[in-house]
């Protein structure tokens, strides 16, 4: 089927299980074409479509950045979760205020969640080196702050980060292991210790 | 359970305790009641008015249910001490379903052996005995909760009573038993039903066998869990009780079991 078959399938689909179907099918060709349109689904309020679309966008890459940037004040709240949820699977730079301010002060615990997992995976290379460094220092002083939330999953996914950004950046190793430690020392969900620690382990750190 | 949209009216401590032993505003009681444990206030006053509230007999449902004391056990069970077994114990034979079935999950939580005997009274008879209510949505005792708290509470003398539920009609009730049973034995074979029961149809009875394999700490079933067709957050916190377990278990050592955990964690945020 063509690209456009696929995008009339999404379009014609009469339930939320064509519907689910019909956007997996599109997502899985990963065409610049059927940007438009996966980003339409994101709000539907139809989870499986949406996880979907994510997908299909995460895997386009570059430009469905570009596209959903561009068209940032179309989104719901719903569409907005799912967009950062894309952001946070490709990793472009472009995209770190969003996922900054989202791994802080989204509502929504899932979606600090993956803003937070997502600050750990930015694709410095696409930035200059320049812009990297003083961003690099905004992603750790951000990550430092989400160490704190009141959500462990959402710690967790914040060390998984920092454990990262500590190799991407050397110079940031010192600050990185005392807070690491301090974590251990303090934070009250063992399974949270035990991530500290494993990423301590990950950096010869004993 | 994954967004807490709740938003809580503040209350300072002093206001939650007079709140709840006032007895004008039954609406404000049960909020004090609740709030009390939501926010965990380790307080001597607060223990002694929720305790009071366990007697209540103001707050009455139209079938004769007692809301606040299924809130007040509740909120036992998250900031009680030994003090608060024995009114929990009494709370087992309250004529509403719902204050025994918040009684056996606070008294779990507590973690005291001396519940252990009362919470066995209410499997007497068995799954014969194990039968809906008439007229009403449940059975005739939380049976899920009782099982439940009695694996936690490692009732090794409890497994002749526990053991024939795994063969109980209401899946729910099959998997509290093969938790508990994998609590107290550590049999894999208990651990693995619960692994099948991650392939069933129904979406909330996979939630529910996935936080049983969680709380019962059955490390193997992390891969099942990682894989089941379910909720990332969910699975998430799964996977996190188990690795709490098993960290526990290593004396908050890494090993190779709780390092395959994160891994699976890991890709799954």
């Amino acid at each position: 089927m063509s690209t456009l078959d696929l995008i009339q399938a999404v379009e014609s689909a009469d339930s939320a299980s064509k519907l689910f179907q019909a956007v997996r099918n599109l997502a899985s060709i990963q065409d610049v074409a059927a940007i438009p349109i996966l980003v339409q689904v994101l709000g539907f309020n139809n989870p499986g479509a949406s996880v979907a679309a994510v997908d299909g966008l995460i895997g386009i890459g570059e430009p469905a950045v570009t596209y959903l940037l561009t068209n940032l004040d179309d989104y719901n709240y719903g569409a907005r979760a799912w967009m950062i949820r894309v952001f946070a699977g490709i990793g472009d730079p472009r995209s770190l205020d969003l996922l900054v301010d989202a791994a802080r002060e989204d509502f929504s615990l899932s979606v600090r969640r993956a803003a937070a997992k997502g600050l750990g995976s930015i694709q410095w290379e696409k930035a200059s080196p320049h812009e990297a460094k003083s961003a690099q220092q905004r992603v750790l002083e951000s990550l430092f702050l989400v160490c704190d939330d009141g959500e462990w999953v959402v710690r967790y996914a914040a060390i998984a980060s920092l454990q990262s950004l500590a190799n991407i950046n050397p110079d940031f190793q010192p600050k990185i292991t005392a807070k690491f430690n301090q974590l251990l020392a303090n934070d009250p969900e063992l399974a949270i210790k035990a991530r500290v620690k494993l990423a301590l382990l990950a950096r010869g750190n004993f | 359970m994954e967004e807490n949209i709740q938003a809580a009216e503040p209350l300072t401590v002093e206001e939650a305790i007079s709140r709840l032993q006032q007895t004008e505003d039954l609406g404000q009681r049960y909020y004090a009641a609740w709030w009390l444990g939501k926010f965990q206030v380790k307080d001597q006053r607060a223990l002694d008015a929720l305790v009071l509230a366990l007697d209540d007999e103001l707050d009455r449902t139209n079938d004769g249910g007692y809301p606040l004391r299924r809130n007040a056990a509740k909120a036992l069970g998250k900031v009680g001490d030994c003090t608060v077994v024995e009114p929990l114990v009494k709370c087992l034979a309250c004529p509403d379903y719902y204050v025994r079935e918040s009684a056996a999950q606070a008294l779990e939580s507590l973690g005291f052996p001396e519940a252990i005997a009362p919470l066995n009274r209410l499997l007497t008879g068995g799954v014969d005995a194990a039968v809906k209510c008439e007229g009403k949505p449940h059975l005739v005792e939380p049976y899920e909760a009782v099982i439940e708290a009695l694996g936690t509470l490692k009732a090794h003398d409890a497994i002749p009573l526990i053991e024939p539920f795994l063969a109980h009609s209401v899946p729910k009730i099959q998997y509290a038993a093969a938790r508990a049973m994998y609590q107290l034995s550590e049999n894999p074979l208990y651990g693995e039903k619960l692994v099948t029961a991650l392939q069933g149809d129904q979406l909330t009875l996979r939630r529910s066998a996935m936080m049983d394999l969680g709380a019962c700490g059955y490390v193997q079933g992390a891969e099942a869990i990682a894989q089941a067709y379910a909720e990332n957050s969910l699975k998430l916190i799964a996977l996190k009780e188990l690795l709490a377990h098993q960290f526990k278990l290593d004396q908050q050592e890494l090993s190779p079991s709780s390092l395959k955990v994160m891994e699976l964690m890991d890709s799954l945020l």
